[in-house]
């Protein structure tokens, strides 16, 4: 058996989680360099994957297969397709930013490390199951962590509200897939979990229609679809920094990832069905997502209003069903991981000096924090679609898809263009142009090395996948063309 | 002729610009003279790309070739020819001329210079791109620098100008970018030259299995025909989606405005020409008199509005709506003849076309000079309005002798540039558009009106006391507008140099 190595990844932050937990109370200097070795590790250890993950092969590669509960058809089995290896870069990416950015944080430090370390374990586990009771098993070991540092660490006066709000929607949309997971488990002949067993059943099309909706509307209410979307802005903006991140950033691909995996890939027939339903929410979610951001007077809830709109061409992406809805979706998935996670390190860093977030009272940042006003420059650029950037790599495809089988909605979507390119560029010229307010002069002070590097990476990456958008259109190619497959054989 | 040099002009900018950054802040003079300098680099490899260029052969040249985004059939695919060759060589010339009349500024100058050169590169690609998506690629991109440029060193209500600038541009890119979406699909293609092949030709059938909008080719086809035109309409502009220019180019900084009027605007132009007419000919044909009305309107109503200004610099801006109205009527003129089998028509088209591309390029020098004038008046008197200016001639001898030349130009004075190219589209349009060039003689006669004003208004009249004490045109700037006159009269005495070479390229066109 060859080096486990999505094991390795998945446990590392666990262990490094377990230490900081037991022992950073005695040892408090140990807590950050042990999160940071961690992460980077996993960063390394995504990236390993990434460059050795064989496109000619294509299909799902570093398995790892232990009989688990075999009586029950559960296993632990672990491997990676082309969609799955992007995600688990990405994630690589913003667990080590988001410990990068938290480098400050004070208050009981050796939980928070922890919770964080124990979420990225939970998500690399979620985007490297091939066991549908595996997959929910991590999904589930993040609730815990997700709600505790929305309501220890978030923002004092909507913590508690935000915190609450998060957990129950997530959990109710986990409930809905669990039951609809359930069903596939009773309709499939061998009584599996295993997805790959499962993907090759033919369920009945009735069966599949039935019970796609549990399925998909389960997760994707935890990528944020309408109209079961507003725990996403609410949540977001309650969590601190490095989990607001992470809950825009991975956590809802998290949900399309799974949607996509079981609802998608095991049922067909069902998302064959249910498509132009899909279509509609989502086209709702990208429209009435921007036009909501644009009235935004908070700076946090303009970005977390922002993912609710792109989430949404994510999901039009995947209801086009076609090849290049599909591509465009899993290259968004990832664009807009890394572009979500900079704006909300970006946000966090403004709030972290000035004490504030209301775009008004904001201004002419560009004097002291011209990093963060670049990073932010080359976020809002991705968001709005700007060619040469991965955003635009990543649309293109979704529209092009959505063009072949609903015309209507490529023509309504592309509206939101235009209002995501004014709402940003007002909150840039208000918050990082202008004058400084009078009370910030010689107070704020230029965002931290680490900072830098954070703004550097992130943006590093979405600026080479749009000049050199074949450093990641294969890989995603690979996943796509199996999606297909399944759909044509269904 | 397979070479690198189109790619080298493209990313040269780009890369000066990444050095201009990295420079230390300190030394201001540092950065500028780093600025200018290698913008000089791009314009004299242009030089070589145009005495290199083969006028004989028909169809593009120094073509290059690099893999992009292949999954949906896009690629950097470049080439020049006799249509884009002139305007990459304005682009070259205007853009160190625009940084070495931009040494005034001292406000973030390393930011300033940074954008001016990436702005180079993204004019550059839409002149010399040969894939539709890269075409709409670099056409967005230009907006950002031209968006801040306007935004952080503009006059008072930069930012109104500035998001209006770029929310009308994009809002018009919407359909444009639409549009190319369903081009790119029914033909399976982003390569133009593949598309001038497939799309014109595609079949009723082979649409419906692509796009199953439930609306036929033709009237899919008519639609797109007109997200087109409003994309580039917008840019031209166009009466009566003009309105934004007055905006940004009063609020743009003199560099600014220098650029927007000579290269930005020529895009649209250009878009039509390269675009719009190949793609759709059949619908090119049947509103080509719509097309000739609205550049009719430009015309009259650009150079009334310019006349009616008090703003030298708002007089300046509507002057280019009257200018680049003329461009569009050729342009109709020729959408009109495209494919016809009608000797006579051709050969008026013929002559129409060439004197559109040659006014695009006239306007460039021109409108980029009288631009650079107005703000040489403002740096000194911090006013632009016509009645706190006047008889400024005694004061400033030589930029008076400098202000009547260009404006003379611009006027369409025989024996300079602009004469010859709007002679050259009244002639051919005359043949097609009868009425409609008829009629743009109103707008001709106002021109000679509204910049006689603008002369009398600067030079002549009462003598404001105020003025006595302010400096001559310095030497930097007789720099900057030297270079434009000794063009504006080559042209004007020797047309032949660059008509020949248009002209070759008209002649493939047809």
């Amino acid at each position: 058996m060859d080096f486990p190595i999505l094991s390795v990844t998945i446990f590392i932050p666990l262990i490094a989680g377990l230490i900081i937990l037991l022992f950073g109370r005695q040892k408090p200097g140990w807590i950050r360099p042990i999160a940071l070795a961690a992460s980077s590790l996993v960063l390394a250890l995504t990236l390993i994957i990434w460059a050795s993950y064989s496109i000619e092969k294509a299909g799902y590669q570093f398995t790892e297969y232990l009989p688990w509960l075999p009586q029950l058809g559960i296993s632990y089995h672990l491997g990676v397709d082309g969609i799955g290896v992007a995600m688990l870069v990405m994630t690589g990416l913003v667990v080590f930013s988001g410990v990068m950015v938290s480098w400050n944080i004070d208050n009981r430090s050796n939980e928070f490390f922890s919770y964080l370390m124990f979420l990225a374990t939970s998500v690399l586990g979620v985007f490297s199951s091939l066991d549908l009771f595996l997959l929910f098993f991590f999904l589930e070991l993040a609730v815990f962590p997700k709600y505790l540092m929305i309501v220890i660490w978030g923002y004092p006066k909507t913590r508690n509200y935000g915190g609450m709000k998060l957990t129950l929607y997530l959990f109710i949309g986990s409930v809905l897939a669990l039951i609809g997971a359930l069903a596939i488990y009773q309709a499939s002949p061998e009584k599996t979990f295993d997805l790959l067993l499962l993907e090759n059943t033919a369920f009945s099309v009735e069966m599949q229609r039935i019970w796609f909706p549990f399925v998909f509307l389960g997760f994707a209410i935890l990528g944020g679809i309408f109209p079961f979307h507003s725990w996403a802005p609410d949540g977001h903006v309650a969590a601190p920094t490095a989990i607001s991140m992470l809950l825009a950033g991975v956590e809802m691909k998290v949900g399309v990832f799974a949607a996509l995996r079981v609802g998608i890939m095991l049922l067909p027939e069902g998302a064959r069905h249910w498509a132009t339903w899909i279509m509609v929410l989502a086209t709702i979610n990208v429209v009435y997502g921007a036009f909501i951001a644009m009235i935004q007077k908070d700076f946090k809830y303009v970005i977390g209003f922002s993912s609710v709109s792109h989430m949404g061409l994510v999901l039009i992406g995947f209801a086009s069903l076609n090849y290049n809805g599909l591509l465009g979706a899993g290259l968004q998935m990832f664009s807009h991981g890394v572009m979500t996670a900079l704006f909300f390190s970006i946000v966090g860093m403004v709030y972290d000096r000035t004490h504030t977030r209301d775009i008004a009272s904001l201004g002419g940042l560009y004097k002291v924090m011209p990093w963060a006003m670049v990073g932010f420059i080359v976020g809002g650029l991705v968001s709005m679609g700007m060619p040469g950037l991965s955003g635009f790599i990543a649309e293109i495809p979704i529209y092009m898809g959505v063009w072949q089988v609903a015309p209507v909605v490529a023509i309504i979507s592309v509206i939101s263009i235009v209002v995501t390119a004014a709402y940003i560029l007002l909150v840039v010229r208000k918050v990082f142009f202008g004058e400084l307010p009078k009370e910030f002069e010689g107070k704020v002070k230029d965002i931290t090395a680490k900072d830098k590097i954070v703004i550097g990476l992130l943006s590093l990456f979405m600026i080479a996948i749009g000049l050199v958008p074949s450093l990641m259109v294969p890989l995603i190619e690979t996943g796509v063309n199996h999606i297909l497959a399944i759909l044509g054989g269904a | 002729m397979e070479n690198n040099l189109l790619f080298y002009i493209l990313l040269l900018p780009t890369l000066a610009a990444i050095l201009v950054v990295i420079l230390p802040t300190t030394n201001k003079n540092k950065i500028r003279w780093v600025a200018f300098g290698s913008s000089l680099i791009p314009f004299l490899l242009s030089i070589l790309l145009w005495f290199q260029f083969d006028q004989t052969q028909p169809g593009f040249q120094f073509e290059t070739f690099l893999p992009w985004f292949s999954a949906i059939g896009s690629s950097f695919h470049f080439g020049v020819d006799g249509i884009s060759l002139p305007m990459v060589l304005l682009t070259t010339i205007l853009t160190p001329l625009a940084i070495l009349a931009s040494y005034g500024i001292k406000d973030q100058v390393k930011a300033y210079m940074a954008l001016f050169l990436f702005l180079e590169t993204g004019v550059l690609g839409v002149f010399i791109s040969l894939d539709l998506l890269v075409f709409f690629l670099f056409w967005e991109i230009g907006l950002i620098p031209m968006y801040f440029l306007i935004n952080q060193w503009g006059g008072a209500k930069r930012n109104y100008a500035a998001l209006k600038f770029i929310l009308v541009t994009m809002a018009g890119s919407l359909g444009l970018l639409l549009s190319i979406q369903i081009v790119g699909i029914t033909t399976g293609s982003f390569d133009l030259v593949k598309i001038y092949q497939l799309w014109p030709t595609l079949t009723e059938a082979n649409f419906q299995k692509a796009i199953p909008l439930g609306l036929s080719l033709t009237s899919v086809k008519t639609i797109a025909f007109w997200a087109f035109v409003l994309a580039f309409a917008i840019k031209v502009p166009i009466w009566p989606v003009h309105t934004w220019l007055p905006d940004a180019h009063t609020e743009a900084p003199t560099a600014g405005s220098m650029i927007l009027a000579g290269v930005l605007l020529k895009l649209g132009a250009y878009g039509f020409i390269r675009l719009v007419i190949p793609f759709f000919p059949v619908e090119a044909n049947r509103y080509a008199g719509a097309l000739a009305v609205l550049a009719t309107a430009a015309i009259i109503f650009g150079a009334l509005a310019a006349f009616a200004q008090k703003d030298l610099k708002r007089l300046v801006a509507y002057s280019s709506i009257n200018h680049m109205g003329f461009v569009v009527l050729g342009i109709a003129a020729a959408a009109f003849a495209w494919q016809s089998t009608d000797n006579g028509v051709i050969e008026s088209a013929t002559i129409a076309l060439n004197g559109s591309i040659l006014q695009m390029f006239n306007h460039g020098l021109t409108s980029a000079g009288m631009f650079f004038l107005v703000g040489v008046i403002y740096d000194r008197t911090h006013t632009r309005q016509l009645d706190e200016l006047g008889g400024l001639w005694p004061i400033l001898p030589r930029y008076g002798a400098i202000f009547v030349f260009t404006a003379m130009a611009a006027l369409g004075l025989p024996g300079l540039n602009g004469f010859v190219s709007e002679f050259l589209v009244v002639r051919g349009a005359w043949g097609i558009f009868p009425l409609a060039t008829a009629l743009s003689m109103i707008g001709l006669f106002f021109t000679g009106v509204y910049i006689l004003k603008a002369i009398a208004g600067v030079l002549h009249g009462p003598r404001n006391d105020r003025w006595l004490a302010i400096p001559e045109i310095s030497n930097r700037e007789v720099w900057v507008i030297a270079p434009l006159m000794v063009l504006m009269l080559w042209i004007g005495i020797w047309p032949a140099s660059i008509l020949n070479l248009i002209n070759h390229a008209v002649n493939f066109f047809f």
